[in-house]
């Protein structure tokens, strides 16, 4: 963190506290009470900045928000995942199942 | 500057919702605990025809129909002889932003724009806000979607990214939040400073936006089979797919169509706990949300929730995680449709269903949802391996929420837990009257009730009777029958 640079107009995500432990609502579980309410968001760095930096951004809106630069032009961090073993052989053995019965669907 | 801290806000939100839906629900009210349900509805102001010429302008509705002959041949093979329901699909993935969403939020934002705000926000972790951006983007309206998806160590439930990512791709600005029910305070926050149109799920045009889907799906399958549906399974969450589908069948005159709502059973998950919130593989149609919102559909962030699913459910069952995963893949590999998996709670809970019904009626799964890297089973399972929830084949039973997820070894041991609805029924009555004694309830407070829990006044006056003099278990309302 703090090593990359990014230039005015990058596509960066920030994040910032929206609400701090003791300012958030009563009724939550322990372990939520414990920790920030915390937002991220993306937009266009409107001055040259570096990841782990306070910085401004300009949503794709045109609004403004301030917060800790993350990073830069993020990657989605979801994928399809990895083959599941457990699902792999569920179509072969419905197929087989369906053609050894007997009932037709006249 | 108005104070931005918590209790501040929070005590402008009747104003804040006011302004930011047009909506003045004071109107509806008719004294105690009731007010004029139906008066709400008609504030949309719009026939059913009306509502489906907007979805048909902007390409939402008339989903096609789909019949699933081999997961019926498959059912008709495990039921008893004369047994097994023929199962037909609404495929609403083929909606704009792939699912019946897009019907929730054509009818919201065409509303924001005819009245003129100048923009549109939603909260909401599920494919409504992709629905919202998408429609937001067709009407030309700055989109704002604030969704709830980290926990405290910055990990991102894979469903709900996958969801913002679609809401950027429509233009939106997205706001991503960590774990923790001050979603709607950051909501109030963002109306309060952008002046936009509040697309709440639960405002009168919402729910009368998936009235299409009920009326689409009663005329067809009575077109092509003769009859109206026997029974419509339907996804249960915040209540809004169950009230507006059904809605729907009654405008298409299926006064007989049973309705059976089914959520995802993550008993034993705190909703709100940041050490929870990642353990579960289903983000929506589940218990955390279907169960509260059908005792208290008030909660929600506007004054009145036009979803009011006791009043339409006939029946309310629950299936596992790893049953739905199955189904899903089932679905994939012998009808040829990728879909879900969290649109596949209904279809899971109608393959049991169908072993019930004989084999000439007809069972309807509303909807369908496009699937995506994040939503994937695959991506789902990996992302649960990688918190330590043990993955194995098994029963149905032997799925824990947050331990254990156990894919069915056969379809033989798919099932859907039957819960009892009276025991819902009586929790809402509680949650309702509160600490009044039911002696004090006027006429028309004990005739809303009643329309309120599909019952009849005596009905009514009984269960808070009981209640009262504690005869009846209502710790219990939270277990299945």
């Amino acid at each position: 963190m703090g090593e990359e640079a990014g230039r005015k107009g990058d596509w960066g995500e920030i994040r910032f506290v929206l609400l701090a432990p003791d300012e958030r609502t009563a009724a939550l579980p322990a372990d939520t009470k414990r920790v920030p309410l915390e937002v991220r968001l993306k937009g266009f760095l409107t001055a040259d900045s570096r990841v782990g930096e306070e910085v401004e951004i300009e949503t794709v809106l045109g609004r403004r928000a301030r917060g800790t630069l993350m990073s830069l032009f993020p990657p989605p961090g979801h994928t399809f995942g990895r083959p599941v073993p457990e699902l792999l052989t569920v179509g072969g053995e419905l197929r087989a199942r369906l053609a050894r019965g007997a009932i037709d669907d006249a | 500057m108005p104070d931005r801290s918590y209790a501040a806000v929070m005590a402008r939100r009747s104003a804040i919702i006011e302004q930011a839906t047009g909506v003045r629900y004071e109107l509806f009210e008719r004294g105690g605990l009731a007010f004029d349900y139906e008066s709400v509805m008609a504030s949309v102001g719009l026939a059913l025809e009306e509502v489906a010429a907007i979805q048909r302008d902007v390409g939402v509705g008339e989903t096609p129909l789909l019949e699933l002959r081999n997961l019926t041949r498959l059912a008709r093979e495990l039921a008893p002889p004369g047994k097994g329901a023929r199962i037909v699909v609404k495929d609403e993935a083929a909606n704009p932003s792939g699912s019946f969403k897009a019907r929730r939020a054509a009818l919201a934002v065409q509303r924001a724009k005819s009245l003129g705000y100048a923009g549109v926000v939603a909260a909401t972790s599920g494919n409504y806000g992709a629905a919202v951006a998408s429609q937001a983007a067709m009407r030309g309206l700055p989109c704002i979607v604030l969704q709830e998806v980290y926990d405290s160590s910055g990990r991102g439930q894979p469903e709900i990214l996958e969801k913002g990512r679609a809401c950027e791709a429509y233009g939106a600005e997205v706001w991503q939040l960590t774990v923790g029910p001050e979603l709607f305070y950051a909501l109030l926050l963002v109306l309060e400073e952008t002046g936009y149109f509040s697309a709440s799920l639960y405002t009168p045009y919402a729910v009368a936006g998936i009235e299409t889907l009920g009326w689409e799906l009663g005329l067809e399958v009575r077109e092509r089979y003769g009859r109206a549906p026997n029974a419509v399974v339907v996804t249960h969450a915040g209540g809004g797919n169950v009230t507006g589908t059904a809605r729907g069948l009654l405008a298409a005159g299926c006064t007989e169509t049973q309705i059976v709502g089914a959520s995802v059973d993550l008993r034993g998950l705190h909703m709100a706990s940041d050490h929870d919130f990642n353990r579960k593989s289903f983000t929506t149609g589940h218990t955390g949300f279907g169960v509260p919102f059908l005792a208290n559909p008030d909660r929600v962030d506007v004054p009145r929730n036009a979803a009011r699913p006791l009043r339409y459910l006939d029946r309310y069952v629950t299936v596992t995680q790893g049953e739905v995963f199955y189904v899903t893949e089932a679905l994939a590999q012998l009808e040829g449709l990728e879909r879900g998996p969290a649109g596949n709670t209904s279809l899971t809970a109608a393959f049991a269903l169908a072993q019930e019904l004989d084999r000439d009626a007809v069972l309807v799964v509303q909807e369908t949802e496009y699937t995506g890297a994040g939503k994937h089973p695959n991506a789902q399972l990996t992302f649960a391996r990688e918190l330590g929830i043990e993955v194995r084949r098994g029963h149905p039973r032997e799925n824990v929420p947050g331990r254990v997820i156990a894919i069915p070894r056969s379809p033989e041991e798919l099932a859907a837990e039957e819960w009892d609805l009276g025991a819902l029924k009586r929790s809402y009555l509680r949650a309702a009257v509160g600490s009044r004694s039911a002696s004090t309830l006027a006429e028309s407070e004990l005739e809303f009730l009643a329309a309120e829990v599909k019952g009849t006044m005596e009905d009514v006056e009984r269960w808070l009777w009981e209640q009262e003099r504690g005869e009846v278990d209502v710790g219990g309302q939270t277990a299945p029958a």
